[in-house]
């Protein structure tokens, strides 16, 4: 309703009920020059762009602070698959360590691409870094032996976890702390194996969508081939994350943007993004909070941990 | 909710009344002409007459009336069909109650009869800060304004306020306060120190906007005027800026135009979300005021 109370409306407004209509002359018609707001394109990546030189300061400093500053470590070891997170993480760390300090570990399963060795040896070799590789082909089939009716999505698992234990023992071994490569993409889909991937106690990339972290490798250096090749978990032969997802990650990463501002789904699919897109991005994310969390434990006290009980991560 | 807003950068012919009519007559048909016509039309300060009138404000006042009904004519002229709404704000000399004042008036037009349809004028804003200094010299011929009001309007509670009255960022703030999730901003502000990058007043606009945009998580649209009036050029940059500070569009800094954007009010709530000073504000009005009142009654001067 319109407040026209607020102002008064008196009986001299009477008069205007009938007023006299009196044909102002045109002097002339004037045309304006208009002057539109850029229309909404739901393909414009400009809230995506980062400043890469910037992120990539900061992120450096990041990882001095957390590691040595407050951790006390010198040293970080970092799992390289071969893909662009792992290859960026190791950049990053070399940037902000020295390359002598960061230890590359290569676990290949039997049915690993070769190219996904090559490429991760292909960066510990530009880096100068130390590279090991560990097989977990044996101990990954030495449980599985005993489950061969597992699935792909068991298997994967299990690899994921077994990766886990190698690089947390190399941790203790090098006195080297493990540096986690997960981007925020990947966590807002849950595309991970639950405290193994997400696991390592410090992340850099896990505020970067999956464009932004190739934004970001293209900025540092991290060789063309691992930054184009499509993304793949390879947990399975032949795997890619977008095939996986049923969506590209440009297209995912602009939707993201704008769910986790706030807008409602109606309202993305109104800006012109394809309803169906939107909708599985949506679940998606809403569908794996949980694997953002640490485990729900019940509340029993007045002083349980992390309810009551309250401290910062660095206190 | 979402909606269109047309902010008109024109040049008005200096005291002539009738003339600027027409011209807002002419916003009024070719918006009507958009394949998508705005729902809120907003034109600068004192487009009726010019700004700088000395003693001619006496001859080109209107009362708040008067102007309504002028202005409700020209849009049943230029508008076809018999529904259809549009939302106005516009500058104007006014004559009220024996006084002058720089003023803006929000009026709701449609194709009923006054009062009918929801036509009719919905506040009127008076300038509340006079610029007299250097060039300006408003308090010598107009009285000021005593209120900063919001009301509501078919597209959510809003402010008016005039030039000045932003470059004091309290009066944003209390019009945010109130419950607007738009301030409407009317100016005419002349173009001077041409130094920087960008004409002096131009830059100052571009940071006070955006500024009160985001401190409020409010929508901000500014319309200025343009042309030149006895060698003093205004300098229109007339602009829509969202709740986040970022302008989304923006008019030349010299000519005649239209600029248009289409906004959603539901962003006010999304930004709040994330960036709730508003709220931190509510909360310590208490003890703004009566730091306000200690200021007033002056024994720090002492």
């Amino acid at each position: 309703m319109l407040g026209i109370s607020q102002w008064r409306w008196t009986s001299s407004q009477e008069a205007l009920i009938e007023f006299e209509i009196t044909i102002i002359e045109n002097f002339h018609m004037s045309i304006y020059p208009v002057i539109f707001a850029p229309p909404f394109d739901p393909e414009c990546e400009r809230n995506l762009q980062i400043n890469a030189p910037l992120v990539a300061d900061w992120l450096v400093a990041f990882l001095k602070d957390e590691i040595c500053r407050r951790r006390g470590f010198e040293k970080a070891v970092v799992g390289l698959s071969g893909g662009v997170d792992s290859s960026l993480t190791a950049y990053l760390c070399a940037l902000a360590l020295g390359k002598e300090n960061v230890y590359g570990i290569r676990m290949p399963y039997r049915t690993s691409s070769s190219e996904s060795l090559e490429h991760a040896q292909l960066v510990a070799d530009t880096l100068g870094i130390s590279c090991r590789k560990i097989e977990i082909t044996d101990a990954v089939e030495g449980y599985l032996k005993f489950e061969p009716d597992a699935n792909s999505r068991r298997r994967g698992n299990v690899m994921a976890r077994e990766r886990m234990i190698i690089l947390f023992d190399q941790s203790e071994r090098l006195t080297a702390l493990p540096i986690g490569t997960g981007n925020k993409t990947e966590r807002l889909f849950g595309y991970f194996t639950w405290h193994a991937d997400d696991s390592p106690p410090v992340n850099p990339l896990g505020d970067l969508y999956k464009t932004q972290v190739w934004q970001l490798s293209r900025h540092i250096g991290v060789p063309e081939v691992i930054v184009n090749k499509p993304a793949s978990a390879d947990l399975i032969v032949g795997q890619t994350d977008e095939g996986d997802f049923g969506i590209s990650y440009p297209k995912a990463d602009r939707i993201l943007f704008y769910l986790l501002r706030g807008y409602s789904s109606d309202r993305l699919i109104r800006m012109g993004f394809n309803e169906s897109d939107v909708q599985l991005v949506k679940r998606k994310v809403d569908t794996t909070h949980w694997k953002r969390h640490m485990p729900t434990t019940a509340m029993l006290s007045v002083t349980s941990i992390n309810d009551y009980y309250l401290r910062p991560v660095d206190y | 909710m979402a909606f269109r807003i047309l902010t008109a950068q024109i040049k008005p012919k200096k005291g002539d009344y009738r003339h600027n009519l027409c011209k807002i007559g002419d916003v009024i048909s070719q918006a009507e002409s958009m394949d998508s016509p705005p729902d809120v039309i907003v034109f600068p300060e004192t487009v009726l007459s010019g700004y700088f009138l000395e003693g001619g404000v006496r001859e080109v006042s209107k009362t708040p009336e008067e102007l309504f009904k002028d202005i409700h004519r020209i849009y049943l002229e230029r508008t076809q069909g018999d529904t259809g709404k549009l939302d106005m704000i516009t500058g104007f000399y006014e004559l009220d109650d024996g006084k002058y004042y720089n003023s803006a008036m929000y009026l709701s037009l449609g194709k009923g009869k006054p009062g009918e349809d929801q036509s009719g004028i919905v506040h009127v804003h008076r300038k509340f800060f006079l610029p007299t200094y250097g060039v300006f010299d408003e308090k010598r011929f107009v009285a000021r304004g005593r209120t900063i009001r919001t009301f509501d309007t078919r597209f959510g509670r809003v402010a008016v306020l005039i030039c000045e009255d932003v470059w004091h960022s309290i009066t944003s703030s209390i019009a945010a306060l109130k419950g607007a999730q738009i301030i409407y901003i009317l100016s005419a502000s002349p173009g001077r120190e041409f130094s920087g990058e960008q004409v002096g007043n131009i830059s100052k606009w571009a940071t006070l906007l955006p500024a009160i945009a985001e401190e409020h998580s409010v929508f901000v649209v500014y319309s200025g005027l343009v042309g030149f009036e006895g060698g003093k050029g205004f300098t229109g940059s007339s602009c829509i800026i969202d709740p986040w500070g970022k302008t989304v569009a923006i008019g030349s800094a010299m000519d005649e135009c239209l600029v248009v954007a289409d906004i959603d009010l539901d962003d006010v709530a999304i930004v709040r979300a994330g960036s709730p000073l508003l709220t931190d504000l509510e909360a310590n009005v208490g003890d703004l005021a009566m730091e306000m009142d200690f200021i007033a009654r002056g024994p720090h001067r002492i």
